[in-house]
């Protein structure tokens, strides 16, 4: 991780190249965060990739309930030659949950963005297939968001099928 | 199904060469639905691939048939009781499942972990590691023909669920760790049943070799066979032994040592070429490392408490709830509340027996977990499948999918 200095370095570089791109840094318990603005990804990334953060070591979505923006995707960026991460948040409203895909720069961001869709509903522009991928096709919901309950599935038996989809057919 | 129609769809634009392929009457692309009940796909994986006679033009997993919310779970139980939970993702590494997230929470916690704790985490995960591997190594050589791998291997993993048996009372799914060291320190006679495991391992492991690096048809269905070079690896975000099959030897063990791995005298085995036969060589010569590090592990135990002492976190000990009022206070509420960890968010990344197995947890200050996520390397090994098996025989998609090893409870979660 680089230390509480060596974050405000990185986050003064992309200030300098585009003063709006970051929102804000954090250094809490050994991990250093950026937030970025959800519309400026691509470029952020393709800047610290430069620095040597070229592999994606994860991605996720967050729910932020009942903060707003509420939804935030959150990439673990490593820099295998110096072992170092660093972590970018983009945070994006409930209403318009969009973010450029970052699959055209690690094809393998396909499975992790898609699941990030399929669990919070976060669209990600320019993924070449953007389905469900754990949940069913005709799932309805995005089920890791705070607000989706658990428990709420009709558990089917036979004895109960007909107060569910059985009845009407 | 409308996944299968976008499916059809698309296949109009696969590129295929126009050098006759398999038999080479006709060109003609073929769909074939490869599970999700297959025993080669080693759990419930469903492939839909594109053949052009014998050879593969392209595949499409179509994974979630486990999915069990594993992560919405564990967002309803206070923060030690998510433990079992998660343990139950990746099902042959469920000491490195608890591990990511007792090592995420602990980090919000900033708690110290005690060194007898680490050196015991360090052999259950080396030992789940070899058991991790030996299913693998069984179940694979069974894919390619060689039925009494299985039984060696299996044999040799009966030994370790013996021994975690005998330290947590748990075949699978143990609930060792805990939050602030193991949940136990080791019974008389493990320590003793665990050396003569370790010195006859190695032994074992050559027995293996023996029996499938002279086996001229494993050979040929291995070597030369789904090469894929470092740099398409790391932009599909592929770690652990695939990584190092290609040749780079990275390594969370030794890149970014935890729970005292740099006390340990360790090599990380690397291929050279990238192909099957490096995958099954790699994961094959862990097993001698992961003994190794067992071995000093034991021979240098320290000794001193197997759990933090933080009684806001940590159960107090049994004898004390009968004499002292506050211990049973503090056991009252850590069991029915739990306790709070402070606001924050923290990723744990560990090397599990498929690579970066990273756990990510957020804390909003109560006694739940806001979000917890497991960065598993099954679910992200998963699509390098497809560019491995790209033009080569459906046979050696097979094998290349043994040798993926992809651990279907951790791909769905």
């Amino acid at each position: 991780m680089p230390d509480a200095a060596g974050l405000e370095v990185i986050a003064e570089e992309l200030r300098g190249a585009d003063p709006s791109a970051v929102l804000g840094t954090t250094f809490d318990r050994g991990r250093a965060e950026i937030q970025i603005d959800p519309s400026k990804n691509i470029e952020v990334i393709e800047q610290l990739r430069e620095r040597g953060f070229n592999f994606l070591a994860s991605l996720h979505g967050v729910d932020y309930y009942p903060q707003e923006p509420r939804l935030g995707v959150v990439y673990e960026l490593l820099d295998m030659t110096e072992v170092d991460r660093i972590s970018l948040k983009a945070r994006v409203s409930i209403e318009d949950p969009r973010i450029a895909s970052v699959t055209s720069i690690w094809p393998g961001s396909d499975f992790p963005e898609r699941e990030c869709f399929d669990m919070f509903g976060v669209v990600f522009e320019g993924h070449p297939d953007l389905r469900r991928i754990l949940m069913p096709e005709d799932f309805e919901g995005f089920p890791q968001r705070r607000d989706f309950p658990i428990g709420g599935e009709p558990i089917l038996f036979t004895y109960n099928e007909t107060d569910h989809y059985g009845k009407d057919r | 199904m409308s996944a299968l129609g976008d499916y059809r769809k698309r296949e109009e634009s696969i590129s295929y060469s126009v050098e006759s392929a398999g038999m080479g009457e006709t060109h003609e692309l073929l769909s074939l639905n490869i599970g999700p009940h297959h025993p080669a796909t080693h759990g419930v994986l469903r492939l839909i691939a594109t053949l052009e006679g014998e050879v593969v033009r392209d595949i499409k997993p179509i994974i979630g048939y486990v999915h069990t919310g594993i992560e919405k779970t564990a967002e309803q139980k206070s923060y030690w009781k998510a433990i079992p939970v998660v343990e139950r993702m990746d099902y042959l590494s469920y000491y490195f499942n608890a591990m990511a997230y007792c090592g995420a929470v602990e980090t919000l916690l900033g708690l110290q972990i005690p060194p007898r704790a680490q050196y015991l985490r360090v052999i259950h995960l080396e030992l789940n590691r070899i058991m991790s591997h030996l299913v693998w190594l069984g179940t694979s050589a069974l894919d390619l023909g060689a039925m009494s791998m299985f039984w060696y291997c299996f044999r040799e993993r009966e030994t370790i669920l013996d021994l975690f048996e005998m330290s947590s009372g748990q075949r699978m799914h143990t609930r060792y760790i805990q939050i602030g060291g193991v949940f136990e320190d080791i019974p008389p006679g493990f320590a003793a049943k665990l050396q003569k495991f370790v010195d006859g391992m190695p032994a074992r492991a050559d027995q293996y070799a023996d029996l499938l690096e002279k086996n001229q048809i494993l050979l040929s269905r291995l070597r030369d066979s789904c090469i894929l070079d470092e740099q398409t690896l790391l932009g599909l975000n592929v770690t652990g032994p695939l990584l190092r099959a290609a040749g780079n030897p990275w390594d969370l063990r030794k890149a970014a040592p935890y729970s005292s791995y740099d006390h340990f005298d360790f090599k990380i085995p690397v291929g050279s070429v990238g192909d099957n036969y490096d995958r099954y060589r790699v994961r094959h010569a862990e097993l001698y490392e992961s003994t190794k590090i067992i071995d000093q592990a034991l021979k240098g135990l320290p000794e001193g408490p197997t759990i933090a002492d933080d009684r806001k976190v940590v159960l107090p000990p049994r004898h004390e709830l009968a004499t002292s009022m506050e211990a049973l206070i503090h056991h009252f509420k850590l069991v029915t509340e739990g306790f709070r960890v402070p606001e924050g968010e923290a990723y744990y990344p560990i090397e599990s027996p498929r690579g970066e197995l990273g756990c990510f947890v957020r804390s909003d200050g109560s006694a739940k977990p806001a979000r917890v996520h497991m960065r598993d390397p099954s679910f992200v090994n998963l699509q390098s499948t497809a560019p491995m098996v790209k033009d080569s025989y459906i046979a050696d998609l097979i094998a290349t999918l043994a040798m993926v090893d992809p651990v279907l409870g951790g791909v769905d979660r």
